[in-house]
């Protein structure tokens, strides 16, 4: 067991230094292959490990080295496998070996294959010591890590200038939500002594009763340290407020779109909260603001999602949001929902984004829906494969027969997390459920647009339109595995992770008091509660039908005529960009060119080397003048020098 | 002391003086055929004259006249390997400007000749004879050039800018004798040190350090040097830069850390007002100037602005690294001039820092050594030149001459721009047309032998200078 979760670990590690440093050596194929075989090994131990784990509980904490050592404080680096972290494994793996496969046609093209190859591995490599870390220290090593690699691989193509903009931007807006978790951490070892995640658990209840002192008032400590460590999870899982680098991350390839951006590191704070759910679960107020804004998130970002051009970007904020549901499900206390709906998504975005790569690389490199339509012919299988993906998406399946209904992966996944906010039966139980269902109806209309403007109707842009082509089986496989999960996985895991089996599957790995109060009442809410979903799903998409494909008049333009400002609103993103630009950049700009112009240039070289220079150009302008020529001016002078001297030693002597 | 023993104490002195004869009338009998031949004997005898130095044993000589110890010997060697350098360094230039005679080799002979007895000098007698030998033979030199206008100005600006301070090394020499009773160092250092000092005697001393600062060109007796630097001949210029300034240098170590040791509070003070001042001015003054000599004149100003810093610390320490600096500033600064000699279009000597544009696609090993030894003077590590000022200043501040340590340091970051600048010329600046081809071997040798010392000579091989350095320093304090 030991040795199979440390061959998962550092595979791709392994992978990533021989892709990186011996690119050259090996060639492209060579890289490709060599990190492509090291994930696909993962990727099936990974499977082995969690069935290991989930069904005959083999988990444990395998210890790798020492780590920090530093007086009372320590850190061990150690792999922690349970449940939760076997879940993440399989996802991450599985998604990390499509990913690696899918782009080696994706990317046949491109001059750096190595150097991406290996920043794939190095991301996984990354992902994993994440998921697997036992103390906080680590896990910020991992987040720290996914965030260098996610920076490399939006800048992938840093002859770009907008990549090398939104690189930035993505580590830029990473670091205000990692200063939260840094102070988070801190917190939690200042009170507890410790970063091990068992100690602080145990530790948990003391917590819960201390008080911080800031600035004279007194505020709860516990509830302190989760909202901190809950920013952190807020600028990794782009939740609102700082979500805006998500969007703009998208400049990067369309793999690392699918794996970073959609599958795995985005879902890393989902995967915080579950894992200090303990902790999340003694403060119903942290919880109450994790609600909020996972609600409020899945509402915003779909809105946006109704109104963009960019293919990618569409499915960009249709993550944003669902990370929203994830997490206001793990704020009414369904941890296992967030974590089912997290590996049903995982397949099914996936699936989405790969899937747009495909048209994107049928289309070569056209990312324009405007400029897209009726590919459907022209691309079939891909056409087919992003169907699946879609209605995965709108959570289409049958409710109510067969014990929970029937249906792809996201109509299980989706309908538990709404249920579970309905059964809450608490304020921010229902704004987090109403939202979520405006939410489903949104999410439902925004992919079949996307889905009907790009498959569907004439072709806009008939050179492209000719020459498109079906990917190559290297991209059509991973589309293919994917689409499995994003059609069974719901169905399949639905029993395990929310359904009757859920306590002998999670063996503690997340809070399980709120787990069981959360499912008992999710089960038990109305049969109009758990339709409901379903209703809205399929009315979007008859919307949207309507919309793009039944009606001859042109609907979506007379729509944004009719409500300009809504359509600003959302077309603008909710002018978040604006805003930030308005706030913070501008001031910081301005401040920077003030310290530049006038502190800097002004006062500093000014006074400083400047103006010493130029003294000391007047001063050798005034020498040069006393360099007369004239023999008995320089006779005087040393007469003069010599009486000085004298005088100088008389006066001094005389003290 | 018997007669057989002042013989062979002062045996390099009596020898160059004695082939100093023969080489003249070997020259008057050979005529103007005789000049290369001269020349070569001159180095030879210098040669022969290091020889000699070395195998010196160490004591006093006519009745405590004449002194021979560490501290002497290896400023002799110095003076002497700088004057035969000098002598090599010549033959072209005057070549070139058509005044190669046998006469020139034979004053450096003389000149040098004047420097050993002012090294050795135990008494104001014999420092001023020694000085004056050299002088003379210098005054000579800087007029070599005849036809030359600037040449003969030069030389008439020297002479009578030296015989004033002659004059009041004269003047302080006098009031020491008529204050303290003795012109002996021996006998000064006694009554000094039995607490015996009279206002007179000290404002004598001033008098006597004026005379010999004269010679090293310190400010405030400095303003004779760019104008004979620039008028004198180049080789000439070339000879003054070092030769004569170890000699005082010597001398001026001699005196205060001699007989005037005992009034170090006395002296400390106007070392380090002159030390400061001269590190000031010659970065300053340097920062406008065109050419190149005038340049390198402003350039030995702050040079001796720093020896005069270690020799005010008033330790071993700062006796040890005034030699260090004279030896890695003689190095500098002959490659420096054989640069500077090998500057030539078309048969014409250029003297213009403009003149060097673009050197390092021209001629990218002279341009290479040039960057080395202006690297070297601005004092950037890891290049002899930093480590000259390091010791400096460690005996400065460990002498707790804080203030001045630090306007000198100061200073130096102000006069190495203008060193950096003509490497800038050189490497950045559009190429100006090439100088003549080939470099004379001489010069070449020169330069590579003293750019080798330069970098990595000297930084890597440390030990044995530095021990030589303590050697001699140790002379003034374990008792003569």
């Amino acid at each position: 067991m030991e040795f199979l979760v440390k061959v998962i670990v550092f595979l791709p590690l392994i992978a990533c230094l021989i892709a990186g440093f011996a690119g050259r050596a090996i060639g492209d194929r060579g890289a490709q292959w060599v990190t492509t075989l090291g994930l696909l090994v993962s990727a099936v131990l990974s499977w082995i490990v969690f069935f290991k784990v989930g069904f005959e509980g083999a988990g444990g904490t395998f210890r790798v080295a020492t780590w920090i050592v530093s007086d009372t404080f320590e850190s061990a680096w150690s792999l922690r496998v349970d449940t939760l972290t076997a879940v993440m494994l399989i996802v991450v793996t599985t998604v990390s070996a499509m990913v690696h496969l899918y782009s080696i046609g994706y990317m046949a093209e491109d001059p750096g294959i190595p150097r991406f190859m290996s920043y794939l591995s190095l991301f996984t490599f990354a992902m994993l010591m994440l998921v697997t870390a036992d103390n906080l220290v680590q896990l910020f090593f991992g987040w720290e890590g996914v965030g260098l690699a996610s920076y490399l691989l939006i800048g992938y193509w840093y002859e770009r200038p907008s990549a090398n903009a939104a690189a930035i931007k993505a580590f830029i807006v990473n670091r205000v939500g990692d200063f939260g978790f840094a102070l988070g951490i801190f917190a939690v070892y200042m009170l507890t002594g410790s970063v091990q995640l068992d100690a602080i658990f145990k530790a948990g209840p003391e917590l819960a009763a201390m008080n911080f002192e800031f600035l004279g008032v007194q505020v709860p400590a516990l509830t302190t340290i989760c909202i901190l460590l809950f920013i952190g999870a807020c600028g990794k899982s782009a939740q609102i407020g700082l979500h805006t680098w998500l969007p703009d991350a998208m400049e990067g390839p369309t793999p690392v779109s699918a794996l970073i951006h959609a599958a795995t590191m985005v879902t890393a704070g989902i995967f915080m909260v579950a894992r200090l759910s303990p902790l999340f679960e003694l403060s119903q107020t942290a919880l109450a603001v994790v609600t909020v804004v996972g609600a409020s998130t899945a509402f915003f970002a779909a809105t946006i999602g109704l109104t963009q051009w960019d293919i990618k970007r569409v499915v960009a904020y249709s993550t944003c949001s669902q990370l929203g549901y994830m997490f206001f499900a793990c704020g009414v206390g369904a941890y296992g929902a967030a974590i089912f709906h997290l590996m049903t998504h995982a397949f099914f975005k996936a699936l989405l984004f790969l899937g747009s790569g495909s048209v994107i690389h049928a289309m070569h490199h056209e990312q324009d829906m405007r400029h897209m339509g009726g590919l459907k012919d022209k691309i079939p299988q891909t056409h087919w494969l992003m169907w699946i993906g879609t209605l995965s998406l709108a959570g289409i399946g049958i409710p109510l027969i067969l014990g929970h209904g029937i249906g792809f992966a996201g109509f299980h996944s989706k309908d538990i997390i709404l249920e579970a906010a309905y059964g809450a039966h608490s304020g921010v139980g229902f704004y987090a459920f109403w939202l979520g269902i405006a939410g489903a109806f949104m999410t439902a209309f925004y992919s079949c647009r996307l889905m009907f403007l790009t498959f569907f109707g004439r072709p806009h842009d008939h050179h492209h339109y000719e020459q498109a082509h079906e990917s190559p089986p290297v991209m059509l496989i991973p589309l293919y595995v994917l689409a499995l999960g994003a059609v069974v996985a719901g169905f399949a895991g639905y029993n395990i992770f929310v359904g009757d089996g859920w306590e002998g599957f999670w063996r503690g790995s997340i809070a399980m008091e709120g787990s069981r109060e959360a499912l008992h009442h999710a089960h038990e809410v109305p049969w109009l509660v758990k339709v409901l979903p379903l209703v809205m799903g399929v009315a979007g998409i008859a919307v949207a039908w309507w919309f793009y494909v039944g009606s001859r008049a042109n609907l979506p333009q007379m729509m944004a005529n009719a409500f300009p400002a809504l359509y600003q609103l959302s077309y603008r993103k909710w002018y978040f960009d604006e805003l930030y630009d308005f706030l913070f950049v501008r001031p910081a700009l301005w401040i920077g060119g003030q310290f530049w112009k006038k502190g800097d240039v002004g006062i500093i070289d000014g006074v400083g080397p400047n103006g010493l220079a130029a003294g000391a150009a007047r001063m050798s302008r005034i020498l040069g003048r006393v360099q007369s020529g004239y023999l008995y001016h320089y006779a005087f002078a040393m007469l003069i020098g010599v009486a000085l001297l004298v005088t100088w030693y008389m006066l001094s002597r005389g003290q | 002391m018997d007669g057989l023993h002042n013989w062979t104490l002062a045996a390099p002195e009596i020898f160059l003086a004695a082939a100093a004869m023969i080489l003249l009338m070997i020259g008057v009998y050979r005529g103007e055929r005789g000049a290369d031949l001269v020349s070569s004997l001159c180095v030879a005898s210098l040669g022969i004259a290091i020889f000699l130095v070395l195998r010196l044993e160490h004591g006093t000589a006519y009745h405590e006249l004449f002194l021979v110890d560490a501290f002497t010997k290896m400023m002799k060697v110095l003076s002497l390997l700088a004057a035969g350098i000098a002598i090599v360094m010549s033959r072209s230039y005057f070549v070139l400007v058509g005044v190669w005679r046998f006469e020139f080799p034979v004053l450096v002979l003389l000149a040098t000749l004047g420097m050993l007895v002012m090294i050795s000098a135990n008494d104001l007698m014999t420092l001023y004879l020694g000085l004056e030998m050299q002088s003379l033979a210098l005054y000579v030199t800087a007029a070599f050039q005849r036809d030359s206008e600037r040449s003969t100005e030069a030389g008439l600006k020297y002479f009578v800018l030296s015989s004033v301070a002659s004059g009041m090394l004269l003047y302080g020499a006098s009031l020491v004798y008529g204050f303290a009773g003795t012109t002996s160092f021996p006998g000064l250092a006694r009554g000094f040190l039995a607490g015996d000092v009279a206002t007179g005697a000290i404002i004598g001393l001033v008098f006597v350090l004026a005379g010999l600062v004269f010679k090293i060109s310190a400010v405030p007796f400095h303003m004779w040097t760019p104008d004979v630097y620039e008028g004198a001949p180049t080789p000439v210029t070339a000879l003054f830069s070092v030769a004569p300034k170890i000699a005082a240098m010597s001398l001026i170590v001699s005196v205060v850390m001699g007989p005037f040791r005992p009034l170090l509070a006395q002296w400390q003070q106007i070392l380090v007002a002159v030390a400061v001042l001269s590190t000031i001015w010659g970065a300053i003054a340097a920062l406008r100037q065109e050419n190149i000599k005038r340049l390198m004149a402003y350039s030995s100003i702050a040079n001796m602005g720093y020896v005069v810093l270690g020799l005010a610390a008033g330790t071993e320490e700062g006796v040890r690294s005034v030699v260090i600096y004279m030896i890695i500033y003689l190095a500098m600064n002959v490659g420096t001039f054989a640069v500077i000699l090998s500057m030539r279009r078309k048969g014409v000597m250029v003297e213009r820092i403009s003149d060097l544009s673009g050197l390092a696609q021209r001629q990218p090993m002279m341009a290479l050594a040039l960057l080395l030894f202006m690297f070297s003077m601005a004092g950037i590590p890891p290049l002899a030149g930093f480590f000259a000022k390091l010791n400096v200043f460690l005996a400065a501040i460990n002498a707790g001459l804080y203030v001045a340590a630090t306007i000198a340091v100061l200073a130096s970051v102000v006069g190495a721009y203008y060193y950096v600048r003509i490497v800038k010329v050189m490497y950045f600046d559009d190429p100006a047309e090439a100088f003549d081809r080939p470099v004379e071997r001489d010069m070449a040798v020169v330069m590579l032998a003293t750019a080798l010392f330069v970098f990595p000579v000297f930084p890597v091989f440390q030990a044995p200078f530095m021990n030589g350095a303590q050697a001699a320093a140790k002379t003034f304090f374990s008792g003569r």
